[in-house]
Parts: C-alpha cells; sequence; structure tokens
C-alpha cells in the first residue's frame, strides 16, 4: 500500500472552521460525519447495556440488578439499537458521505433538508432517552410495543412512541433526499446501469424508508390515540384487535430490516471488487437482487406472527413467501464469493469485516428459514433462537458491514490510515466474541431458554456463561477497534487518494474530498467496475 | 441527470373545476353514509377517496405532465398499499 501524501488543499474538514460551521453545514459528508459521530456514541450507549444484560444473567438469580431494571435494560438497549443506531445507521452515515460523490454530484438534491433531517433524528434519540428517565418510569415494553401490555401499562410508553415516531420521520426525509438525489444528480454519461451498486443498494433502501415507516408511525400515533382517548383499535377490552396492532407493526418492521441490511450488502459489494482487483461478479443480477429483496421484504412480515392467532391460510401463504426472499440473499452470496474467485486477494481489514458479513449473515439467514418455515417457528418463536438468529443478521450483517465500511472509507473520509494491524487484532476479538456470545444461544433456544427472560432453569448455565464470556470478548474487539479508528484521526499516517486502488467515483478525488466534491463533474463513459483504469494505479 | 424543466402551468379555471370536481365527491362521500349501502358503504367510501386522491395526484400535483416512469412509480406504491392492506384483510377473512 502506498500512503504518499496527496496534494492537499482546502477539503470538506478544513474549508471552514468551528463548531457553529459543523452545527449548520449543510455539505454531506459532514453531515455524514454528524450523523457517524451520534450514532457511535449511541451504539456504545446501547452496546454497554448489552453487556450489562449478560453479566447479570452470567449466574442463576440476580447478580447485579432486579428483574425489572433487565426488563428496563432490554427496552432501552432495543430501542436505541434498532431505532437509532441500526435503522439510520449505515444509510445516514456512508448515504450522506458516498453516494454524492459515488454518483458525481455536488452534494444531494437537498442539503438542508438533509441537516433538518439530522436534527429531527437528534430530536428523535433525545426523546427517546429522555422516556427512560421522565417520572421516574422506563419503559418495559420492549422495542416492539405490543399492545395490550404497551396499551395499558404506565412507564412512559407515549414518550417513547413519540421519539420512535420522530426518528422515522428523520428516515423518510434522508430516504426521500436520496431518491431524488439518485434520479435527478447522476454526473452525465452515469446510466441507471453504469451506477456503482453502494448506490444502488441505498435507492432500494431509500424506497422502503419512504413507503414503509409512515406505516409504524401512523401505528404508534394509534396507540397513543388508544392510550389517551379510549379509541379502540388494539385493545379488546375497547373492541380491537391486538393481532392488527402487529399486522401494523411488521408491515413496517419488517422491510425495517432490509432498511438495515441492504447498505450493508451495498458496502461489502464493493469492496469485493476493490481487494480482489476483479470487476464485481454479475453486475445486473446484483442490482435487480436488491430491488427483489426490497419488494419481496414488503410481504413477508407475518412470519413474526404465526403463534399469534394469525389464520392457518396468512400462516402458509407468509411462509412460502418468505422462502422466496432467500433466493435473491442467496443471488449476492453467490456474486460476492466468485467476484474473489480468481481475483488478486488483498485480505485488508475492510475485507476480512466483509468475509465476516458473509459467514455471519449465511448463518443468519440458515437459522431464518427455520423460523419462516411455521412447523418448526412454533418450537422456537419467543426463545433465544429468535435472539440469536436477529442478532446473526443484524449484528453480523449490518453491524460488521458498518465495520467494514469504516475501515474502507476511513481514507477517504479522514485523509489518515489507521493501524492495520490492530484493527486486524480488533477485528479477531470481534469474530470470535460475537460467535462465542450468540452462537451458545442457538442451542439454548432449541432447548428452550424463553428470551427476554430475567432468570432460567440451572441447565442453561453452562450455555448463557459461555454467551457472557463472549460478550466481554467482543466489547474488548468494539473497544480495540474504535481507539485504533479515533486515535489516527489525527496521528495516522496520511492516506493518499487511492489507497486500496478502487475504480468508483469517490477513489478519484482528493482524501479527504474537497467542499463540493468535484472541480469539474466528471463524465462517465463506462460501467463502474473496470480495473484497467488508469486512476487504480498511484499517481 | 434527468434535466425536465416542463413548468406544468396549470390555468385557474383548470384549478377551479377540479377544486369543484373534489368537493362534489367529497359531498358524495358524506350522502353514502346517510344513504345507508348497508356493508357497501365502507366500500363505496374507499371508493370516493381513491378518485379524488387520483384527481389531487393527476391535478394539484401534476403528475399529468410528468413522465410516465414518475406515473409508473406512484402508481406502484399504491398498488403496494393496496396488496398490503388486502394481504391483511386476507388474515381477517380466514380467521
Amino acid at each position: 500500500m502506498n500512503n504518499q501524501v496527496s496534494a492537499e488543499p482546502l477539503n470538506y474538514l478544513n474549508h471552514k472552521t468551528g463548531l457553529w460551521s459543523w452545527l449548520t453545514a449543510t455539505d454531506h459528508k459532514r453531515i455524514g460525519l454528524l450523523y457517524l459521530y451520534a450514532i457511535t456514541i449511541f451504539f456504545l450507549t446501547a452496546a454497554v447495556l448489552g453487556v450489562l444484560m449478560k453479566i447479570e444473567k452470567s449466574t442463576i438469580g440476580p447478580t447485579i440488578m432486579t428483574a425489572q431494571t433487565y426488563n428496563a435494560l432490554f427496552t432501552l438497549h432495543g430501542i436505541i439499537m434498532i431505532f437509532i443506531v441500526v435503522i439510520p445507521g449505515l444509510a445516514a452515515v456512508f448515504g450522506n458521505i458516498c453516494l454524492p460523490i459515488m454518483i458525481g454530484a455536488k452534494d444531494v438534491a437537498f442539503p438542508k433538508l438533509n441537516l433538518f433531517s439530522f436534527y429531527v433524528y437528534i430530536t428523535g434519540a433525545c426523546l427517546g432517552l429522555y422516556s427512560q428517565f421522565a417520572n421516574g418510569h422506563s419503559p418495559d415494553a420492549g422495542w416492539t410495543f405490543y399492545v395490550p401490555y404497551s396499551a395499558e401499562v404506565n412507564s412512559n410508553i407515549i414518550l417513547a412512541l413519540l421519539a420512535a415516531f420522530t426518528l422515522g420521520f428523520a428516515s423518510i426525509l434522508t430516504g426521500l433526499n436520496f431518491i431524488v438525489t439518485i434520479h435527478r444528480m447522476r454526473a452525465p454519461g452515469m446510466t441507471w446501469f453504469r451506477m456503482p451498486l453502494f448506490p444502488w443498494s441505498l435507492y432500494a433502501t431509500a424506497w422502503i424508508q419512504l413507503l414503509a415507516t409512515p406505516v409504524v408511525g401512523i401505528t404508534l400515533l394509534m396507540v397513543i390515540a388508544e392510550r389517551t382517548l379510549h379509541v379502540g383499535f388494539f385493545d379488546p377490552k375497547l373492541g380491537g384487535d391486538p393481532v392488527l396492532y402487529q399486522h401494523l407493526f411488521w408491515i413496517y418492521s419488517h422491510p425495517a430490516v432490509y432498511v438495515m441490511i441492504l447498505p450493508a450488502m451495498g458496502v461489502v459489494t464493493e469492496i469485493f471488487p476493490t481487494f480482489s482487483q476483479k470487476p464485481v461478479f454479475g453486475y445486473l443480477p446484483i442490482v435487480f437482487s436488491s430491488l427483489a429483496i426490497a419488494l419481496v421484504g414488503y410481504f413477508v412480515w407475518g412470519h413474526h406472527m404465526f403463534t399469534s392467532g394469525m389464520s392457518y391460510e396468512s400462516r402458509w401463504f407468509f411462509s412460502f413467501i418468505t422462502f422466496l426472499v432467500a433466493i435473491p440473499s442467496a443471488i449476492k452470496v453467490f456474486n460476492w464469493l466468485s467476484t474473489m474467485y480468481g481475483g488478486s486477494v488483498d485480505l485488508q481489514p475492510p475485507l476480512l469485516y466483509a468475509i465476516s458479513f458473509i459467514f455471519l449473515f449465511t448463518i443468519g439467514g440458515f437459522t431464518g428459514l427455520t423460523l419462516g418455515a411455521v412447523a418448526t417457528d412454533i418450537h422456537v418463536h419467543n426463545t433465544d433462537f429468535v435472539v440469536a438468529h436477529f442478532h446473526y443478521i443484524i449484528f453480523g450483517g449490518m453491524g460488521f458491514g458498518f465495520f467494514a465500511a469504516m475501515h474502507y472509507w476511513y481514507p477517504k473520509i479522514y485523509g489518515r490510515m489507521y493501524h492495520i494491524k490492530w484493527a486486524n487484532i480488533a477485528w479477531g476479538f470481534l469474530f470470535t466474541g460475537f460467535n462465542i456470545l450468540y452462537f451458545p444461544m442457538f442451542v439454548m433456544g432449541i432447548q428452550g431458554m424463553p428470551r427476554r427472560y430475567y432468570d432460567y432453569d440451572p441447565k442453561f448455565q453452562l450455555g448463557q456463561t459461555i454467551s457472557s464470556v463472549g460478550a466481554v470478548i467482543l466489547f474488548i474487539g468494539l473497544i480495540a477497534m474504535i481507539t485504533n479508528l479515533v486515535y489516527h484521526v489525527r496521528r495516522g499516517a496520511k492516506a493518499s487518494a487511492n489507497p486500496w486502488h478502487g475504480v468508483t467515483l469517490e477513489w478519484q478525488v482528493p482524501s479527504p474530498p474537497p467542499h463540493e466534491n468535484f472541480d469539474e463533474i466528471p463524465v462517465i463513459t463506462r460501467e463502474p467496475y473496470v480495473f484497467d483504469n488508469p486512476y487504480t494505479k498511484e499517481k | 441527470m434527468e434535466d425536465h424543466h416542463d413548468n406544468h402551468i396549470t390555468s385557474y379555471a383548470q384549478n377551479f373545476k377540479v377544486l369543484f370536481v373534489l368537493l362534489l365527491l367529497t359531498i358524495s362521500t358524506i350522502l353514502v353514509v346517510k344513504l345507508d349501502l348497508g356493508i357497501y358503504t365502507l366500500a363505496m367510501a374507499l371508493f370516493l377517496a381513491s378518485v379524488k386522491t387520483t384527481i389531487v395526484l393527476t391535478y394539484f400535483m401534476h403528475l399529468k405532465g410528468e413522465k410516465l416512469i414518475l406515473r409508473l412509480m406512484v402508481g406502484g406504491v399504491f398498488l403496494l398499499f393496496a396488496i398490503i392492506v388486502i394481504i391483511t384483510f386476507i388474515d381477517y377473512y380466514f380467521r
């Protein structure tokens, strides 16, 4: 790797200085960084809560907290991780930082709306945190807010629902901004099928954000109306139907899983060609599989409700459609592996995370089939098996995708390089800790360990202890990774414009990029992954 | 990439015509409830609401002057919404 110093005049980091310039920034890269810092803080907070929960469960009976505290902690962990970290995560951070550059634009279509989205996001996040401490109560209904419990319990549920509602608005606005940006602002010559695959994944994601999020917004408002005005939507006592809540909640929340995972798929699709120095295998199938996942993902929500009293006909229908989602997902995995096959593979930290993504996501995907089949889901529903599956998909998929993106675009974002060996060691801790933490939960789930339980039968003691040890190892890896990245923002060796020999547009501009990305908007004359590009060679 | 500079300016007369039709449909929605069509009341109200939505999108939101692809995308969104509602109600029908 060549870390020569690029000619670095003014860039987006130093063209204006001072706190005010950051708080009022409309530059997409700065807004991306604002999201990154906010999300990192929330992620670490929720991760600490997760470790505390695992320490509590390392022994039978009370260890470090009461049952009510445990209930509040898993609710807070879920709300922060899902609504504040994972759903906005990759799209808000790396979508903002990279999308305009990758399509040859100077910024997103609506830069001020972009900043407004960030502040709506922060408002929602603060409301969510406030709901945990206001009036001496903490919501304890889990991140799913299932009625009738959430319609009856007195624990700041309305505040928490308002927080989720507000965060949904930020998500809708970001999705809208990205759709318009991709439609209207691609560089001359960048036809739809010359667009890199990360923007394609963001495009599919943005449609889900735009169309599915309002459903949960309305649903949450209906719960508030039920609690405050006693309108009978979901509460049987008022003539409502609790299963309707689950329908409405999952109509959004299942597509939301694809909001989380599709951008991560886009990230690794950028990483495999770069670190194999080989065109991506099956560009069009990857594009259409992203769109297919986004589309089919709308119709599978019922697989969360097989044990909720849904009709038999609906159960087999949702089960069948769920299996269909496996097809585009498998196409992607096949294409990623085929991209590396025969390539000049350079095992740098971004590729390590990307390969881990395939490994963990595949385990999550296969165990998802167990949950998608009615017959087996009946047995493992609401057990630790579901928690393990979910974390393999979301943390193993989106989380490791996020780490991959961070290590891939870090030199571009800061113009500095992190310590490679340190990054590899941190990855080792993360990958090992992850599997020790979550894999035993599959086994315990099959043995009947219910999810969200504070205490457990002695037969689960060994599994719970192993899982807790994994949590600590994982957390050490997290701290090591973040320390490496933060420490080298100012102290790292200066990175060149194209340290990984990438061929997409972001690698053709200086590191860090200038304020408006390009002096002249580039004219695109060919497909995005052509590796005879003279720019791939260091200047 | 996609430059599109049509201004879609519509006359006041046309806007007032559209407004008049929308008001008529709103009154019809109220009358449908008064007529008491039994189980078809809700269906009729939803149908009228859909017609009003289509008119608003077509004229006030200028879809009429947009490219076919954009109109298809908006139509696709409503189709998606309809499918989701139908799937949900299938569950209620078979329960």
